[in-house]
Formats: structure tokens, C-alpha cells, sequence
């Protein structure tokens, strides 16, 4: 990939991105127009209040979500694993849903604090069990994951059942971005640190991609930066179970079709992941903004669908040589 | 001769079904019973077609931790029931007759599994492969199954909640006949055919080459397997783990995967795991809506079990 | 220097390397030689810290390998393994360039570049140093590895085997840079090999190990010959003399 493809994909994705940003500040159930922003600060307000928060929302999300599955996908050296299916989100669904018990009282922060460590611990395991299965089966890893976050799942649902928290469980376990509001949902801005984070050690994720004797061969402290991207994951997961909860395959899809026209030099390609996360998370909120105008289809559903289609494509077509 | 240890699976579970029955009776004993008649059989019933289906799907599959569930069949009803509401305009759908509806729903299952599971177990792919598009076509279909159904009720915030565990507290007890009536054809079905699924399990191959029209018998079970998950979805809802769970259990107790012996096992072992679930939560631990997440969770688990053993062999 | 001193190595039960202790001194190429599963591999993980070592020590130039930095190591000894699977969609040169983190942490100089280009054309990857990675041969990829590890430019360089799947001309080829860049660039290079007729050409020392211990240890002439040969490899290989070289001929019935 030539440096100036590489720059007009970079260039491109963002006009997306920054089209689809405006897009967004107009579609709602409140009608915001040029005309009515200059005039009116009613209109004025609902941008400010809610729009806007949500729309910012959503990017970072889009974009945390994204790179999240790219470290994931580098560490683990396996192509088909995200945070969500991993047991990581569902991890910290448990870790909020512990604290919600122990102490309803907690503020937002010390939740997420409580989810980034349930979120640590429950993919540690994942991690250390997938490491076990057999590399030449690819496909077994994302499985393990999937049906591990389950039965995890099932835990958080056998506790909220008993204590009668299901309302919220499932406002944690189904992504949906129409109750962000200005106030709520600043948290979402580490996520942004952490990708900058992932920037700064580009290379030596990728690095990792080529596995762990490469990695200690050219003087990589391999536990360390494993230690690292288990962080930078689970804190990315955390925050957005907290602020909006479970989004699925954004992590999943949306390196793979990075990889597959950029290739997999992470300098160069994990600010267009970070972008198009947003780019296509963004796209489904609008969507699910529109299919049932005035009323809203959560993103986690609209995701749920648009993403397991490209999963689906993604893992039938045969890779494209060249 | 009977074997011994169906013998004893048996009278296990007849014990099970007699606890359910007597234990912590109270009121008006005949209105009672007469209740608890009903849900008896609705168990019994499910757990029979979560068994008999697992292992039919499992034999034709040649593959030993697939479910109907696992590969999205019951994600794959749920669909085409809100596919029919949304088709047939939702009025007009839901003022047929409970029983011809799931008629209507049992033969769209049967065409929507025709349609997409076969061709992917036609082209035999690589074992993690074929789990892997199964799970995510069940996450596509349940998606799928509450965008439609926030299309149709905006309101209706319930409906993605409802459909994600099963619940064998309220059982939908006005399909019971339908249901009665197609469990026991596909068990008089299985046990005629159990000698040539006996011969299936030795995959494709050998059995086309003792004599098996392999096309004809890998239709004939697929549409076997989506009329019973369809009964048992209809009833309880959703199940994922639970036929793997079963039919771990009763190879363990039997030891032998031939049908004759390995589907009534099964069918006991279900039979006992839900009424004696059942009993156990709902008489003893006063709590019954949990069961279904429980076992959901144990069949998980025993499902990561058999994938990490069998992966390391 | 390489020293490794005591050095034993056990998975489980099995004693894979028995108290080994040899010194390999600065410059020239060593081969290592012997049958599978000798433990030549796991050797040359202990000496490049791939593998904790478990009894005994490994120092390079009095560096010991348990004990240093990764990141000095990273600058001192570089290594191929016998087995590489890679899975990322790169560019041969992205690949090769990866072999310059130890020095410049990412952000290639004129110098990195100008050792990435020299390495590309060593192994004969110059045409396709854009292509990725997973539209090359076996053998192109081999090469584009051992050119990752050349690139690290390192005064001590392992390689694991680097003549699988290449082709008769690349391999010799590639010998024939290794022999070359020990002679002018007074690199150590230790290599495994499989054909011994290429280890008696190009090497000065020959190491042989079996079942975890050394066997025989010299020149190249005193390894090379159907006693030493034989007790090596448990079968009669004739050796003959092909003006002075002495060639292993296992394939003579
Ligand atoms: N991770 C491991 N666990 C258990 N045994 C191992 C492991 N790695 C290597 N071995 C065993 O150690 C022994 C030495 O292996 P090693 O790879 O060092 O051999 P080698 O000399 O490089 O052989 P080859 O010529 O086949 O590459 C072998 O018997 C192998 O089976
Ligand atoms: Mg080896």
C-alpha cells in the first residue's frame, strides 16, 4: 500500500465520517434546521442537550469499539474475535451489575471502575484459555468466545433475575444511544485516550500480530504489552457497557475490511479503523433513527443485523489474493 | 433384553413426574392436579423434542457438539413467526386460530431450514466454520426478529427481552395437541428409522455406500428436526445448550451412540432434568422462573468442555 | 561470544537437552546439525530467550539472556525460527523494516531504509517488495524473513533451518551472503541445517547434537566423514572427495 493511497483512504473516510456527523445533528425527533438555529435557541438547546452528545457519542464509541477489536485481533492472532465475543463486554455487564448490588449508590465512574475490572479478569481467562486451543483451527477461538460470553451472560442473568435488576440488565446488554445526553456520556472520552494509546504503540501491535517469538526476537516485552492490550480493551469495553451498552461486531468487521484493502501495517491503517468504526457505527444509528421515524430502533439491534450480514460475507468469501 | 441402565433412567424419571405431581399440593386438589397435569406433559413434551431433534441433528451432521440451536434453527422460527405477522398484516394474523398459525409457522420453518441450513451442511465445511455461521445467523435472526417487531409496536420494548431464554414457567399449553400429536409421529418416525440412523452416523460415505439415499434421508431429518424445535420453541421459547446437555448426559450413561438405546436415554434424561428441575425450583426452592437460564447455563458450560476436549485431542 | 554453560532442558517428564555447554566465538558460521527432534530448535529458543531457561546459563558477550533487557538483546542477537506463520496482510518491505524496531522503534531513518533496501536485494526480494505477504511462494516467503532477520543487524544471527522450501539457486545463494557477510561484516551466524553437504561447504565448525546432547563438535573435515556421519545418524553415509571437498552421499544405495 503506497503512501498516497494510503492518505486519500485516510482523507476520504474522514469527509464520510464528517458528512454523516452533520447528517446526524439533523435527524431526530426534533427538527433541526439552518433556519431555525439562527433564529430559535430552542433548536439551539436540543443540538447542545442532546444531538450533538449523542452524535459525538456515537464516534466515539464507533471508533473505541473498533480499535478495541484490532488489538484483540493482533494479540490473539486470530481474525474473528472482538470484545463481544470474547466475554469481555459481558464481563463487565457482570462487574455493573455486582456493584449496582453491593452499592446502587456508586456513581457512573466507579462503575465503569468496577466493569474495567470484571471486564480484565473475565478476558485474562478468555485469553489465556484461547491461547490453548489449537492454532490450526481458527474458527474454534471466536466460537469458544462466543458461547463463553453466553454462558457468562447467563449469569448476569440468573443474578438480575433473582434481585429483580432484569430492566437493567438489559438496558446494559443492548446498545442504544437515544438516552445520551449532554452530562452523560462524557466518560466515553477515555475511549478516545486509549485509542490515541494504541497509536502510539502501532508498531509494535503489529509486531505482536507476528506472534510471540518475532515479538521477543526483535526485544518486544511481550507480557507487558499483552498486559497492555488487555487494558486498553477492557477499558474500552467497560465504558461503553457503562454509557450505552453491549454493541456488537463493530470490532469484528470493521478491521477485517480495513485489512482486506489496506493490509495490516497498523501505523498506517489504525486511524482509518478508528474512522470507519465511526463511520459504520454512526451509519446504524441514523439508520435505526429512521426505519420507524419518530420512533427508535436501538443501535445494538441495527448493528446485531448489518453486522452479522458483512460477518457473514466477510468469512465466506475466500480471501483475495493480490 | 432392556437394558439396565434404561431401566433405571426410567423409573427416575418416573419418580421425577410423581414429585412433580405430589409434592406441596394444596387447595382445590382436583384443579391442581388437573394443572399440573397439563404441565407435566408440556415437559415432558418439550424435553422429548429438544432430545430427539439434538440427536437426529447431531447423527446427520456427523458432528457431535451441534445443536438445531447452536446452528440458529430456533432463532430461524422466532423470524419466520414475526415474518408471518409482519406478511399477513398483523390483525388479520393474530386472530387465526392458535393451532393453524403454528401450522402455518411449522411449515415456513420447514422451508426456511431447507432453503439455508442444508445448502451449509452440503458443503461440508470445516467443523468450527459451520458452529461459527450458525451462532451468527442465530444473532442476524434475533435481530432480525426484534427490528421487525419494534416496526410492528414501537412500544413493545418486551418482545427482544421475551425471546432471549426460555421460560418453562408459562407454558403455552393451547398448542398441547398440535404439539402432542407431532412429537409422537417424529418418535414413532425415529424409532422406525433408528437402525438406518445407526447406519448414518457412520457419515455420508459409508452410507451411500451401504445402500442409504443420503439426499432423501439428510432432508428427511432436517425437516424431522425443525418441526420438533419448532414444538419446543413454541412452547418455551428459545433453548441453546439444553439437547447438548441431554445428550451428554445420557452417552455418558449408556455408552453407546446407537439409537435404539441412545434416543429413549435421551429422552429420560430430558424428562428428568426438566420435571425434576422443575419440581426442585418451583416446590422446593419456591422459584421456578430461573430454571431454563440454569440449565441454559450448565449446557454452556458443558458445551466449552466438549470444544476444548475435542479440540485437543 | 555465546556461551552456554550446564545448560539442561526438560518438558515434563522428557529431558530434552542434557547439560549442554559450548562456546561459540565471535565471527565465522556454525552449524548445527543433527537428527529431528535432537534438540537444535530448542537450543537456539534458550539461547534467543524465546524459551525460559530452566538450569545452567547463556550469555551473549557476557550478556546473560535470563538476566538482560529484551530491548539490548533485541540489538545484539537476532533469529529465524524453524517455523513462522504470518498472518498479517504486509508488504515484504513493511515486513523487512519490522526487522529495524530494535534500533529505531518505528521511525525508519535514511539508514534503515538504505539497510531495508541492501537486505531486499541480498535475498533477491527487490521486484516484489510491495507485494504482500500472502501472495508470495513458500520459498519467497522464507526469504523475506530471513531478510527480516538480517535486517536487525545484529552481531549474532540464529537461524532455524532458513534453506526450507527454498529452491537449489536460493539456497545456495543465500549461503553464499551468509558466508559473505561473516567474512566482511564479522557477523556470527549460527545456522541449522538439515543437508549436510551444505554445512561441510560453507561452515567452519560443524556442531552435532543427538538426543539433547552434543555429539561431535570441529572442523568441517572431521565431522565429514562416514564414521563421524554414521554415529550421528544411525545409517551408513558414504562419503566421497570431489576435488578436495569432502560430499555426503546418503542416497547411495
Ligand atoms: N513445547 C514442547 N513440549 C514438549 N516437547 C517438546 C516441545 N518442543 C519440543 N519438544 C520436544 O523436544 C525435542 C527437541 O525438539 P527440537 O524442536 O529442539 O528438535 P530439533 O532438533 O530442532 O528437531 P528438527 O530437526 O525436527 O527441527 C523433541 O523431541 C520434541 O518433541
Ligand atoms: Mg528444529
Amino acid at each position: 500500500m503506497s503512501i498516497a493511497a494510503n492518505q486519500i483512504g485516510v482523507l476520504l473516510a474522514t469527509l464520510v465520517l464528517a458528512a454523516l456527523f452533520l447528517v446526524s445533528l439533523g435527524v431526530g425527533a426534533g427538527d433541526v434546521t439552518l433556519f431555525g438555529l439562527w433564529h430559535g435557541t430552542a433548536e439551539l438547546d436540543l443540538l447542545a442537550i442532546s444531538r450533538l452528545p449523542r452524535t459525538v457519542a456515537v464516534v466515539l464509541t464507533g471508533a473505541g469499539l473498533a480499535i478495541a477489536g484490532l488489538i484483540m485481533q493482533a494479540i490473539t492472532r486470530n481474525r474473528f474475535v472482538e470484545p463481544s465475543t470474547a466475554g469481555t463486554a459481558q464481563s463487565a455487564e457482570l462487574g455493573i451489575l455486582i456493584v449496582t448490588l453491593l452499592w446502587p449508590a456508586a456513581s457512573l465512574g466507579f462503575k465503569t471502575l468496577a466493569a474495567s475490572v470484571t471486564a480484565l479478569l473475565g478476558t485474562a481467562f478468555f485469553l489465556m484459555t484461547a491461547h490453548r486451543l489449537p492454532p490450526t483451527q481458527p474458527f474454534l477461538v471466536p466460537l469458544f468466545g462466543l458461547v463463553y460470553g453466553s454462558v457468562l451472560g447467563a449469569v448476569a442473568t440468573l443474578i438480575a433475575w433473582q434481585l429483580d435488576l432484569l430492566q437493567y440488565l438489559s438496558i446494559w446488554s443492548s446498545g442504544d444511544f437515544s438516552g445520551v445526553l449532554r452530562g452523560r456520556y462524557e466518560l466515553l472520552w477515555i475511549g478516545a485516550f486509549l485509542v490515541v494509546a494504541a497509536w502510539l504503540v502501532a508498531d509494535r501491535l503489529t509486531i505482536m500480530a507476528l506472534g510471540r517469538d518475532a515479538s521477543i526476537g526483535l526485544g518486544i516485552d511481550y507480557a507487558r504489552m499483552m498486559q497492555l492490550g488487555l487494558g486498553i480493551i477492557s477499558v474500552i469495553s467497560a465504558v461503553t457497557v457503562v454509557v450505552v451498552g453491549v454493541v456488537p461486531f463493530v470490532g469484528l468487521v470493521v478491521p477485517n475490511l480495513v485489512s482486506r484493502l489496506m493490509g495490516d501495517n497498523l501505523r498506517a491503517t489504525l486511524p482509518v479503523v478508528a474512522v470507519s468504526g465511526a463511520i459504520l457505527l454512526l451509519a446504524c444509528d441514523i439508520l435505526g433513527r429512521l426505519i420507524r421515524f419518530p420512533y427508535e430502533i436501538p443501535v445494538g439491534t441495527v448493528m446485531g443485523i448489518v453486522g452479522a450480514l458483512l460477518f457473514l460475507v466477510l468469512i465466506f468469501q475466500p480471501r483475495v489474493r493480490g | 433384553m432392556i437394558d439396565r441402565r434404561l431401566v433405571f433412567l426410567g423409573a427416575l424419571a418416573l419418580a421425577c413426574m410423581v414429585a412433580f405431581m405430589t409434592i406441596g399440593l394444596r387447595g382445590n386438589l382436583g384443579f391442581v392436579l388437573s394443572l399440573r397435569a397439563i404441565k407435566l406433559i408440556a415437559l415432558i413434551e418439550v424435553g422429548i423434542a429438544i432430545a430427539v431433534s439434538t440427536v437426529v441433528f447431531q447423527t446427520v451432521t456427523a458432528n457431535r457438539i451441534l445443536t438445531p440451536s447452536i446452528m440458529g434453527i430456533d432463532a430461524l422460527y422466532l423470524f419466520a413467526q414475526i415474518l408471518l405477522v409482519f406478511l399477513l398484516g398483523g390483525l388479520a394474523y393474530t386472530s387465526l386460530d392458535a393451532k393453524l398459525k403454528f401450522g402455518v409457522e411449522v411449515v415456513a420453518l420447514m422451508a426456511l431450514s431447507l432453503g439455508l441450513i442444508l445448502p451449509m451442511l452440503r458443503t461440508r465445511l470445516d467443523m468450527g466454520f459451520l458452529l461459527l455461521v450458525g451462532v451468527v445467523i442465530g444473532v442476524l435472526f434475533r435481530s432480525l426478529h426484534s427490528l421487525i417487531a419494534r416496526v410492528i409496536d414501537p412500544n413493545d420494548f418486551a418482545v427482544a427481552q421475551a425471546s432471549s431464554y426460555a421460560n418453562f414457567n408459562d407454558i403455552n399449553s393451547e398448542l398441547l395437541t398440535v404439539a402432542s400429536l407431532l412429537t409422537l409421529a417424529a418418535l414413532v418416525f425415529v424409532w422406525h428409522a433408528r437402525h438406518v440412523l445407526d447406519v448414518v452416523a457412520l457419515g455420508r460415505d459409508t452410507a451411500i455406500g451401504l445402500g442409504i439415499n443420503w439426499t432423501r434421508t439428510q432432508v428427511a431429518c432436517l425437516l424431522l428436526v425443525a418441526s420438533l424445535v419448532a414444538v419446543s420453541t413454541a412452547l418455551v421459547g428459545p433453548v441453546a445448550f439444553l439437547g447438548l446437555l441431554f445428550v451428554a448426559l445420557a452417552e455418558r450413561i449408556v455408552t453407546t451412540r446407537r439409537h435404539s438405546i441412545l434416543i429413549p436415554a435421551v429422552a429420560l434424561v430430558a424428562i428428568i432434568v426438566l420435571v425434576g428441575g422443575q419440581t426442585l425450583f418451583q416446590h422446593l426452592l419456591g422459584n421456578s422462573s430461573t430454571l431454563g437460564v440454569v440449565v441454559e447455563f450448565a449446557g454452556g458450560v458443558v458445551f466449552l468442555i466438549l470444544l476444548w476436549r475435542g479440540s485437543r485431542k | 561470544m555465546i556461551r552456554i554453560e550446564n545448560v539442561s532442558l526438560a518438558f515434563g517428564k522428557t529431558n530434552i537437552l542434557k547439560e549442554i555447554s559450548v562456546s561459540i566465538p565471535k565471527g565465522g558460521i556454525t552449524a548445527l546439525i543433527g537428527p529431528n527432534g535432537a534438540g537444535k530448535s530448542s537450543l537456539l529458543g534458550l539461547a534467543a530467550r524465546l524459551l525460559p531457561l530452566q538450569a545452567g546459563d547463556i550469555s551473549v558477550d557476557n550478556l546473560s539472556v535470563s538476566s538482560t533487557s529484551g530491548k539490548v538483546l533485541a540489538k545484539k542477537i537476532a533469529i529465524l525460527r524453524q517455523d513462522n506463520h504470518v498472518g498479517s496482510r504486509l508488504t515484504v518491505r513493511e515486513l523487512v523494516g519490522f526487522g529495524r524496531f530494535p534500533h529505531s522503534h518505528g521511525h525508519l531513518t535514511e539508514n534503515d531504509h538504505r539497510i531495508i533496501d541492501e537486505s531486499l536485494r541480498l535475498f533477491g526480494l527487490t521486484e516484489m517488495s510491495e507485494r504482500l505477504l500472502d501472495t508470495l511462494s513458500g520459498g519467497q516467503r522464507q526469504r523475506a524473513l530471513v531478510a527480516m532477520a538480517y535486517c536487525q543487524d545484529t552481531d549474532y544471527l540464529l537461524l532455524d533451518e532458513p534453506l526450507n522450501n527454498l529452491d537449489m539457486y536460493f539456497a545456495s545463494e543465500l549461503m553464499k551472503s551468509l558466508r559473505n557477510i561473516a567474512d566482511t561484516r564479522a557477523k556470527t551466524i549460527v545456522i541449522v541445517l538439515h543437508d549436510i553437504n551444505y554445512a561441510g561447504s560453507f561452515a567452519d565448525r560443524i556442531i552435532a547434537m543427538k538426543d539433547g546432547q552434543v555429539v561431535a563438535d570441529g572442523k568441517p573435515a572431521d565431522i565429514m566423514t562416514e564414521t563421524a556421519l554414521g554415529g550421528i545418524y544411525g545409517f551408513n553415509i558414504p562419503v566421497i572427495s570431489v576435488g578436495g571437498q569432502p560430499i555426503a552421499l546418503p542416497f547411495r544405495r
